[in-house]
């Protein structure tokens, strides 16, 4: 073309290798949508999911997540900046999977059509020259080119070749699904991927910890923390409640696990809905209770002794089972009591719980030796003075805020500590009042959840796998016959080519003169 | 027979697989050693001996005697080798099977470093041998073997823990079905992973000999041609991406639903699943990419192996908010630290 040979500059003044928009777009979709894109960019993905295996993240762990940023103040600001703390919801991860999943899209929709276009296609022409193919063989017989040719034609649609007939030769492909698989296993990617975001967009997270014999009502009032989806709306909450009637579970006491529990076991009763009968379940670790779209998991539990203070005035200020929260394998927990209504003074207490007490020498002080409640001991200090719950800002119920009490000591200056074991009482010093353990209970700390989707996205792998082993296991192969009189015999060519790169098409040229000779022909003399 | 029994059985099976296995390793390094007298003739490592399923190349020399005695010792060496891998990984499997029978009660023997281990250790030794035949795997044999005994020998030394009960969580069929299956996996990764460093070295050294013939000498002119070794390597990998796909994406999602409400967590372990998932996804797209055939694919291939064995010990080094707190003694099911400390509500006044 005359235009494209001449030498005058180009109608518009762009300078050379300068793009106007559509070329670009066109340029930048080609390389969005190449193997090579979709390849770094896979190299990129898995690059970029290594940081939040290493740094903790917040939607993970969030304690861990805090503690770090606390012992990380220099590292803190710079690493949220990054969204080092939520790297699977951070920016520049979506960026990297959203690319891949438009490159997939790109890729695979125009394959799709090439595919379609392809399916009813005849086997191609037989090449001139079958010697010149990497994997052949040749043989000599004495029956007619017609004979050898109808031969190949039954040996070859037995193993489930498409055929065309040429002259003198037959054609044959097999494998097409191939292309379904893998086009059934990069869409099913797609779906896994809607499934994965239904879930973390439509579902929440949320859990409760429940001293046994407390019941719970689904709605969002009575959760100790709550995970909800971007575009999750409280109306999705279902109107089931249940009550945690008992918890056990099993305690060894010999074996290098003892010390350990196992069998957990939190009796519910449910109901589906206010107005509906009352049922029972067993909730197991493994073993969720499911309610209409909503799940029920077990997934902690602990002690939550029954304390009771009595002020200077007589009047008893707190009682009740308090949570104590588990620090460790042997259930030394942690725990706050607060009586901000006590006369003459507020009182806080703060300490540990020993399910099995023990002391060490050694240390000088309790610790537990088993986490079944053998021998339970609440050792706690006093804080008196004002808890600052007056001020109006939500307190945790696990932590006592120290800043405006006084702590009491002994004479001596050591602190005040009270030790009491079951059915103890002890009298607080200066008339404040006294403090009881009066017995034990048990929670449970229970997770609910919806994650919608989950139905998809299992589907959608189960498809990937399935086409992924359609793609990687039909082997797509295309095979020639040729026959020639040559001589006062025929010479026979059988040529193959695997179109995946990785089969081994030497046997199926082997296998296939084998059968074409019948069983009682000399071997293939050339064969490489 | 009593846990104490099936104990001390377990242990002694592992010993003594280890003794097999190091006379397997010397079997193999004498038929090596001895092959170095017997001169590799052009195209000799391709076409394989036919008498010997699996042997190894060799052309009968023209200088007659001398050769032909030192072919036999490789023949019998060789094949005593195969022979002592066999009974080393028959051993290995009473080791693996009495360890779960110690248990009480009667458990799959994986819950811990040191079993799981003895478990991956013995899926590769075991794929090894079905395949040894079907895929020629002679040339892999010390190699393969020599990695057995090793990682072994780590996890006797430094892994080995008494036998424990699982713990809750882990008692789970789905459980029983993910770790199978990650563990087959490992097993056709690693010998892939194998295959693929040794077509590295295997392309280096061709393209080192490239200016004069010959060069190119011992092991690694016996391996097979560039081409086998990547088909191999492969055949290895397309046979344990789908099955690291139902383990990684399907058995263990469904695993973690059951036991932590969610059945995606981006916990450690899962992360780097993840990683080696993509990986391997990235090989498998190597190998029909122009530019990425070849070395950059075995490249790729021996990242996937090193994200995969990292995950498998590393990532606890790291990491101690994995769940799957297989190391580190004794994980809780239901742990203290998926407490929601620091809640807000007070539900009880
Ligand atoms: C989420 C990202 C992706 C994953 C996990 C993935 C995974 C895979 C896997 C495992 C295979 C191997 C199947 C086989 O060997 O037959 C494959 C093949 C293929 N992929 Fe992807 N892929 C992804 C994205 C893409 C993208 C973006 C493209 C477009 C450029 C693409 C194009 C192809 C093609 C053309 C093949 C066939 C290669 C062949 O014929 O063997 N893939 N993919």
């Amino acid at each position: 073309m005359s235009t494209m040979l001449s030498t005058r500059p180009p109608e518009d003044d762009r300078r050379p290798g300068e793009l106007n928009l559509r070329e670009l777009l066109r340029w930048v979709w080609r390389q969005v949508t190449s193997m090579r894109t979709a390849l770094i960019l896979l190299l990129l993905l898995a690059l970029a999911a290594v940081p939040g295996s290493i740094i903790p993240q917040s939607g993970v762990d969030s304690l861990k997540t805090s503690n770090w940023q606390a012992d990380h103040p220099k590292l803190t600001p710079v690493y949220e900046r990054l969204g080092l703390f939520s790297v699977y919801d951070s920016a520049w991860f979506s960026a990297i999977y959203i690319l891949l999943m438009l490159s997939l899209v790109g890729c695979i929709v125009p394959r799709t059509f090439v595919y379609l276009r392809g399916i009813r296609a005849k086997p191609p022409v037989t090449p001139r020259n079958l010697t010149r193919l990497p994997d052949h063989a040749s043989y000599q017989t004495s029956d007619d080119v017609d004979v050898v040719l109808e031969g190949a034609r039954l040996v070859l649609r037995k193993r489930r070749y498409r055929l065309t007939v040429e002259d003198d030769a037959v054609s044959a492909e097999r494998g097409y699904l191939r292309e379904v698989g893998n086009l059934v296993f990069h869409l099913s990617v797609l779906i896994v991927l809607v499934g994965f975001a239904m879930g973390g967009l439509f579902g929440y997270k949320g859990g409760v910890i429940l001293v046994t014999g407390n019941g719970f009502s689904n709605n969002l009032t009575q959760y100790d923390d709550f995970d909800p989806g971007s575009l999750f709306s409280a109306d999705d909450l279902e109107p089931f409640s249940f009550t945690v009637n008992d918890f056990t579970a099993d305690w060894l006491t010999e074996g290098p696990r003892a010390g350990m529990a196992r069998a957990f076991n939190a009796q519910l009763s449910y109901q589906e809905s206010p107005g509906s009968p009352s049922k029972d379940y067993d909730l197991r670790v493994n073993h969720p209770l499911t309610i209409g779209d909503t799940e029920v998991f077990l997934i902690g539990h602990g002690y939550a002794p029954i304390i009771t203070i009595r002020d200077g005035d007589g009047d008893k200020v707190y009682s009740g089972p308090t949570i104590f929260l588990p620090t460790d394998q042997t259930f030394q927990s942690i725990g706050v009591v607060k009586a901000p209504n006590a006369d003459p003074t507020q009182i806080g207490l703060e300490g540990e719980f020993y399910p099995t007490v023990a002391f060490s020498k050694h240390t000088g002080s309790y610790f537990s030796a088993f986490g079944n409640a053998v021998d339970p001991l609440v050792s706690m200090l006093v804080y008196t003075g004002d808890l600052g719950m007056d001020t109006g800002a939500p307190q945790s119920v696990y932590n006592l805020d120290k800043s405006k009490t006084t702590m009491l000591t002994k004479k001596n200056g050591a602190p005040y500590r009270i030790d009491l074991r079951k059915g103890d009482t002890v009298k607080l010093p200066n008339g404040l009042g006294t403090v009881s353990f009066d017995g034990l209970d048990t929670w449970t700390k229970i997770q609910i959840s919806q994650t919608p989707g989950k139905w998809i996205a299992l589907t959608g792998v189960v498809l990937a796998l399935l086409g992924l082993l359609g793609s990687l296991f039909i082997r797509p192969r295309r095979v020639w016959v040729r026959a020639r009189r040559e001589g006062d015999g025929t010479l026979v060519e059988v040529a193959a080519l695997d179109r995946s790169g990785g089969g081994d098409v030497a046997v199926v040229v082997d296998e296939l003169v084998r059968a074409l000779q019948g069983p009682s022909q000399p071997e293939p003399e050339d064969k490489s | 027979m009593t846990d104490a029994a099936w104990e001390s059985l377990s242990n002694q099976a592992v010993a003594a697989c280890g003794l097999v296995y190091f006379l397997a390793l010397l079997a193999h390094l004498v038929e090596w050693s001895s092959l170095r007298k017997v001169p590799v003739s052009v195209g000799a490592a391709s076409t394989q001996s036919a008498d010997i399923p699996g042997g190894i190349a060799v052309t009968t020399g023209p200088d007659g005697d001398d050769d032909s005695a030192a072919i036999r010792r490789t023949e019998i060496f060789g094949r005593l080798g195969y022979l002592l891998t066999c009974l080393a990984v028959a051993v290995q499997f009473v080791g693996l099977f009495s360890r779960g029978m110690a248990a009480d009660p009667d458990r799959v023997p994986w819950g811990n470093m040191y079993e799981f281990t003895l478990a991956g250790t013995f899926v590769v030794a075991f794929l090894y041998v079905v395949l040894y035949r079907r895929f020629r795997l002679a040339w892999m044999a010390p190699i393969v073997v020599a990695f057995v005994l090793t990682i072994l020998m780590v996890a006797v030394i430094w892994l080995y823990a008494p036998v424990a009960p699982l713990t809750e969580a882990l008692g789970s069929y789905w459980l029983v079905i993910h770790v199978v299956s990650a563990i087959i996996a490992t097993g056709a990764f690693t010998l892939g992973g194998i295959t693929s460093a040794l077509y590295l070295v295997k392309a280096r050294a061709t393209a080192r000999d490239s200016d004069g013939p010959g060069r190119v000498t011992g092991y690694v002119a016996r391996l097979p041609k560039l081409e086998v070794l990547d088909r191999v390597a492969y055949r290895l990998h397309a046979f344990g991406f789908p099955v690291w796909t139902f383990a990684v994406l399907i058995t263990g999602p469904i695993w973690a639903h059951q036991a932590w409400s969610s059945y995606w967590n981006w916990d450690p372990k899962e992360v780097w699943a993840f990683i080696t998932w993509v990986v391997y996804a990235a090989y498998l797209h190597a190998r029909t990419t122009a530019g990425w055939k070849g070395r950059n694919a075995a490249i790729l291939a021996l990242v996937g192996v090193a994200t995969l064995w990292f995950n498998f010990i590393g990532i606890n080094y790291f990491s101690t908010t994995s769940q799957h707190s297989y190391a580190g003694g004794a994980p809780a099911p239901i742990s203290a630290d998926r407490l929601g400390v620091g809640v807000e509500a007070n539900p009880l006044g």
